[in-house]
């Protein structure tokens, strides 16, 4: 274990930043390298002990759901690359030498050996099934914390639970039956095969859906960034105007408590007003907070629809002091904000002091959608999707569109 | 030098007036931009793209230039099954619009399949009405 961390010190000292920067910008004293170009519609992705990187597709590529990425001769680039197994989804992770991936509806986990062939997908054994799948927010994110616990994202499959979705003039069903089965973080054990969906807890609920989930093992506490809902002007144009449908609902920055309600769909968060606001499918008149005083407020708020969509806690110490321990979210990007410009596309940085934001956010990396400005998401070359750490400290980013994996490295 | 600021000024009248003027042309030749600003624009976007993974793009779609029962009864009773296109899978449901009235529906219809690429005929009131009545 020594040897193989001494051994990738030695090749971050050796790493060049690409002569374009991978077509990014970062803060200066940072470079990019182009890990691999086209992966395809990737997820989330993690890098293993020994630097192997493992990545979630969304779709199958040449018929294969995860992608294994290894670096032999230090350059930083890819130089083996092999798919597994026959599912697309989401979750990624790894714990006690097991690669854990989650489809739509399952999580599975695989064995890891040292060496070019790290998993065998004849050998994947099913930690979880039956998970509650529609086909809206299907995610299901999977994050692991230092005792076993495994959480498990599953989204309200829903804008706003209406009786009939997206849908002008259909109220807001209440109380919200799908807050039973989804629309929460559940928790299982990431040490027991075959467990269904009802060996799991509801651990926090109110959570309209947290692709952005992760458990921080500095400040041992668990975190989300659920997307907020979306429309509030198409479904209440006497409420809100399209520039406020721009900016709100604020996208929020949990940390989660066991049976924490964050208020989805009832009250979302007003970031101008610095409020949980009553919903107006639930009667809410863009003012009221009646009904909303008892839902957990977030530790931060960002402008509406930005969609993120990875969270991850930097413990390196290959960046700067003022990293250590900070947040890096990926911002996917919106289609909510139309007929403004879009918003996100770019990954962001919270800095962190014992367990809670110190400072206010910063953009860390952008450039992703190849122009100053996107009109409409299909204009986007690239979006940031899912975040990782390497054992060296350099930081991973993948990209749904094209499948681009980055890795950001320091250089001063 | 007099004349000249007369034209001058002439010109700038026609031109502040004239821009205006074309605009509201423009709305009342094409009723069904309005609706589709205001009905189908956040999911389908202004170019008609769509969003990758969640709702389809409207520009060269079959769907769109293709049977209009089919196209009509998108429209009034919505999708909610996803849908793959070109080998890209779209999640969200499309909602039911049946309180757009039949000229509405016409128009937006007609206004997507005359944008965004595509050269289709028009929708009429009465073709949306039929389908409505089934
Ligand atoms: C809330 C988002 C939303 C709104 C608003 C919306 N749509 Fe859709 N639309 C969708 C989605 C999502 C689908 C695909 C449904 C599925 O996959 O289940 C779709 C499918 C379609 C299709 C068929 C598929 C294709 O790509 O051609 C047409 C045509 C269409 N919509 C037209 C419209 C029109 C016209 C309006 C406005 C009157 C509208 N939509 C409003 C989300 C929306």
């Amino acid at each position: 274990m020594l040897m193989m961390l001494s051994l990738h010190f030695a090749i971050a000292q050796t790493l060049h930043a690409d002569p374009d920067n991978g077509g990014l910008k970062t803060p200066a004293g940072f470079g990019v390298i182009v890990v691999t170009p086209t992966l395809g519609k990737a997820r989330h992705i993690v890098a293993a002990e020994d630097g192997t990187l493992f990545v979630k597709l969304r779709q199958l590529k040449d018929g294969k759901g995860i992608y294994m990425l290894r670096d032999e001769n230090g350059d930083g680039k890819a130089d083996q690359i092999k798919g597994y197994d026959n599912y697309g989804g989401t979750g990624i992770t790894v714990y006690n030498n097991y690669l854990y991936a989650s489809s739509d509806s399952s999580v599975y986990r695989y064995a890891i050996s040292p060496g070019k062939d790290p998993i065998n997908e004849k050998k994947r054994e099913v930690v979880i099934s039956g998970l509650p799948y529609r086909p809206v927010h299907e995610a299901k994110t999977i994050t692991i914390d230092d005792t076993g616990k495994l959480y498990v994202n599953i989204g309200a499959p829903s804008n706003a639970c209406q009786e009939t979705d997206r849908t002008q003039g259909s109220p807001g069903i209440n109380p919200c039956p799908l807050l039973e089965t989804f629309g929460g973080v559940w928790q299982f054990d990431a040490n027991k095969t075959n467990q269904k969906f009802t060996d799991g807890i509801r651990y926090s609920t109110g959570l309209r859906n947290c692709v952005a989930l992760e458990w921080d093992s500095h400040s041992q506490q668990l975190y989300a960034v659920p997307h907020g809902r979306d429309q509030l002007n198409t479904l209440f144009p006497n409420l809100y105007t399209d520039e406020q449908n721009a900016e709100l609902p604020s996208e929020e920055f949990f940390q989660l408590k066991k049976d924490g309600d964050y208020g989805w769909p009832y009250c979302y968060y007003d970031h101008f007003q610095h409020k949980k606001l009553l919903a107006p499918e639930y009667g809410g008149d863009s003012k009221t907070t009646t009904g909303c005083e008892n839902k957990e407020q977030p530790l931060m708020a960002f402008p509406g629809h930005w969609a993120p969509n990875d969270l991850l806690f930097y413990h390196g110490t290959l960046f700067p002091e003022k990293y250590k321990h900070g947040a890096f979210i990926a911002f996917h990007g919106s289609w909510n904000r139309a007929p403004l410009k879009q918003g996100g596309y770019f990954v962001a940085f919270v800095p962190f002091k014992d367990g809670k934001p110190s400072g206010d956010w910063e953009v860390f990396a952008e450039g992703f959608s190849g122009g100053p400005e996107i009109k409409s998401p299909k204009d986007a070359v690239h979006r940031p999707m899912g975040l990782a750490e390497g054992p060296d400290g350099s930081l991973y980013i993948t990209d749904s569109v094209k499948g681009t994996v980055w890795r950001i490295i320091y250089t001063k | 030098m007099k004349k000249h600021f007369f034209y001058i000024t002439i010109c700038c009248i026609l031109l502040t007036s004239a821009i205006p003027l074309s605009l509201a042309q423009q709305e009342q030749i094409d009723p069904g931009k309005s609706v589709y600003e205001k009905h189908c624009l956040s999911c389908h976007q202004a170019d008609g793209s769509g969003v990758p993974g969640m709702n389809p793009p409207l520009s060269k779609v079959s769907w769109v230039t293709g049977n209009k029962t089919k196209l009509i009864q998108t429209v009034l009773n919505g999708i909610s099954t996803p849908l793959e296109i070109d080998g890209e899978v779209y999640h969200n449901p499309m909602p039911s619009h049946d309180l757009l009235s039949n000229q509405q529906i016409a128009d937006v219809l007609t206004y997507i399949r005359s944008h965004f690429g595509n050269t289709a005929n028009a929708v009429t009131a009465a073709e949306v009405k039929k389908v409505r009545g089934k």
